[in-house]
């Protein structure tokens, strides 16, 4: 089974956000960056899948020089091989140019599968493996819990709304984009990290496509509702709010 | 000209989303000065469109088809995809709820459109519609325009107040698409949940939740404490259950359950829009949390921005003092 995975480099989880000097995105230069959470689920489905079926994972990441880091990281534990499509530092994509560029890139791959995470965690558009299957002519599932292969089609569980599931069955190849948090994350061994020196990493440039949307201005949202912050030491904001359940709550 | 506002029903019942998205649509379809028209869809859902007419629309369109019956990303975008040429529509405008993520992004793509997912408001200026949306899962607000038409557009859950049924009947059409049943390549299942809910956290009077801020699972001792010292029900944000640290049955968020205690304690929870959904209803939301601009402090009504390793244990003496 030739399975390609999806990822995309963003800023790290903790990240104090700055918005940059024109407002229209972010001041990257003091941020340190990491595999969007999601997509490492997803290459640890695609990984649990090879060992199961043997074939092969092919990483595939649309990213400036250090997406490189985030593609290695990939290698390390365990995908074969990468297509780094480079962009522009600082290239803000909507998800349909993402999507363009990513299918692009594919050409003359031919997978059975493409994985990736059910959204980002910069953008958050959730819809970069739906749109790559449309423009690739494949069928797709989202939100997905469980995978498996049943030769020409795939079974997969998928998560619904309010704690209710369902399991759909896909023609071959697909689209599946992995919800977070199913199966445990690997870490790469030290092995793992010497043998990724030596993968391949094809680098190609990016499809230029033309942007479908754009963000006109970034900025801290604006509270609706005025939380009161209590400041004090932690006895001193223990006391009050403690004031605040018993005679506003009434719940003490 | 019109706005399209795909309303969504599952089993005959509608998601209340929809309603919302109905408010979105019209707040577009006003500034434009343009009909506000809205579809419903199924095997047989003539009934539901009729429902649907007495709410503020100019149109209600059943789109029918016994390939239909079932939700599939081939058949609704192909439906939809006939339903939208057949009329000249200026936006679409759908809840974002779990089944638009899973084919809105397909239909879009088939106009060669961007679709603005999970906006949680739309500005109209002199004709030109821009919308805004979270970034960074709530820390950041992006305005976002989109180029050409139709807009394809998803309003966030509880983003738009929803609109109410009036008096007011639209006229009800209906339309059926050509459908191809080997073209739909996914074959749905039953839907199923997994396990009888033991835990009944939605008549909770008090919750003490708990999210990533607790670093590890050796650490829920210091919430446990704070729980058991006020009589509360334990729960948690997503990551804490998926780690298999705290059971599912526990997890507050769109996924989860939703709960409207009298007091809900957010520590250590960033407030994700996944997470929020499920607690808003709360009376009182105290958030507790070492970033100042994590997101769950625009819902609470008192944060404590620090360390909740400081301020928990504290809370717990104080709440015991108290009680005594």
């Amino acid at each position: 089974m030739k399975i390609i995975v999806s990822v995309k480099q963003v800023p790290a989880r903790d990240s104090a956000l700055k918005v940059d000097a024109d407002a229209k995105w972010l001041d990257e230069s003091d941020l340190s960056f990491e595999m969007n959470e999601p997509d490492a689920y997803a290459l640890e489905e695609a990984l649990q899948l090879k060992e199961k079926l043997g074939g092969e994972v092919v990483v595939l990441s649309a990213g400036p020089d250090r997406a490189a880091q985030t593609i290695r990281e990939a290698l390390a534990k365990g995908a074969d091989r990468a297509i780094h499509v480079e962009l522009e530092e600082g290239s803000v994509l909507d998800a349909l140019a993402t999507a363009q560029i990513l299918a692009k890139a594919l050409e003359g791959e031919a997978p059975d599968l493409i994985l990736t995470g059910l959204q980002s965690d910069d953008m958050g558009y959730g819809q970069t493996g739906v749109v790559l299957a449309e423009l690739l002519g494949f069928a797709h599932a989202t939100i997905v819990m469980e995978v498996e292969p049943l030769g020409a089609t795939v079974r997969v569980k998928r998560e619904l709304e309010d704690g209710w599931f369902q399991n759909v069955v896909l023609s071959l190849p697909a689209v599946l984009t992995i919800q977070s948090g199913i199966k445990k994350l690997r870490y790469a061994t030290l092995m793992g990290i010497k043998k990724a020196k030596t993968k391949e990493i094809k680098t190609i440039p990016a499809a230029s496509v033309s942007a479908a949307a754009s963000i006109e201005k970034v900025y801290l949202p604006l509270r609706n509702k005025q939380s009161q912050i209590l400041t004090g030491d932690a006895k001193d904001v223990a006391k009050q709010l403690v004031e605040k359940l018993k005679f506003e709550a009434r719940v003490i | 000209m019109s706005v399209l506002v795909v309303l969504e029903q599952n089993g005959g019942k509608w998601n209340r989303m929809s309603f919302e998205a109905l408010a979105a649509g019209k707040t577009i379809a006003e500034a434009l000065g343009v009909p506000l028209n809205a579809a419903v869809i199924g095997a047989s859902v003539e009934g539901l469109a009729k429902e649907a007419a007495a709410y503020p629309a100019a149109k209600v369109i059943a789109v029918q088809h016994e390939l239909l019956a079932n939700y599939t990303p081939d058949g609704y975008t192909s439906a939809l995809e006939q339903l939208i040429k057949a009329s000249k529509t200026e936006a679409v405008v759908l809840p974002h709820t779990y089944q638009v993520r899973d084919y809105a992004p397909k239909l879009a793509t088939r106009f060669g459109q961007a679709f603005v997912s999970d906006v949680v408001d739309i500005k109209v200026d002199g004709g030109k519609v821009s919308f805004i949306r979270q970034l960074f899962q709530g820390k950041l607000n992006a305005t976002v325009a989109a180029k050409g038409e139709p807009k394809f557009v998803s309003v966030q859950a509880g983003a738009f107040r929803a609109t109410e049924a009036g008096t007011s009947a639209a006229s009800v059409e209906t339309f059926v698409p050509q459908l191809d049943a080997t073209k739909i390549r996914s074959k749905p299942e039953e839907p199923f949940r997994e396990a009888q809910r033991s835990v009944d956290l939605s008549a909770a009077e008090l919750i003490v939740s708990v999210g990533r801020g607790i670093k590890e699972k050796d650490n829920l001792h210091v919430v446990e404490e704070l729980a058991q010292a006020l009589g509360a029900e334990l729960a948690a944000s997503r990551p804490i259950c998926d780690n298999g640290w705290l059971p599912m049955e526990r997890q507050v968020g769109s996924s989860g359950q939703t709960v409207a205690p009298k007091v809900y304690f957010a520590i250590g929870i960033s407030g994700a829009i996944q997470h929020l959904v499920g607690m808003k209803g709360s009376k009182m939301v105290v958030a507790i949390n070492k970033d100042e601009n994590a997101p769950i402090f625009e819902t609470a009504d008192y944060g404590i921005v620090g360390d909740l390793f400081e301020i928990v244990p504290a809370l717990v003496d104080a709440v015991k003092k108290a009680k005594t």
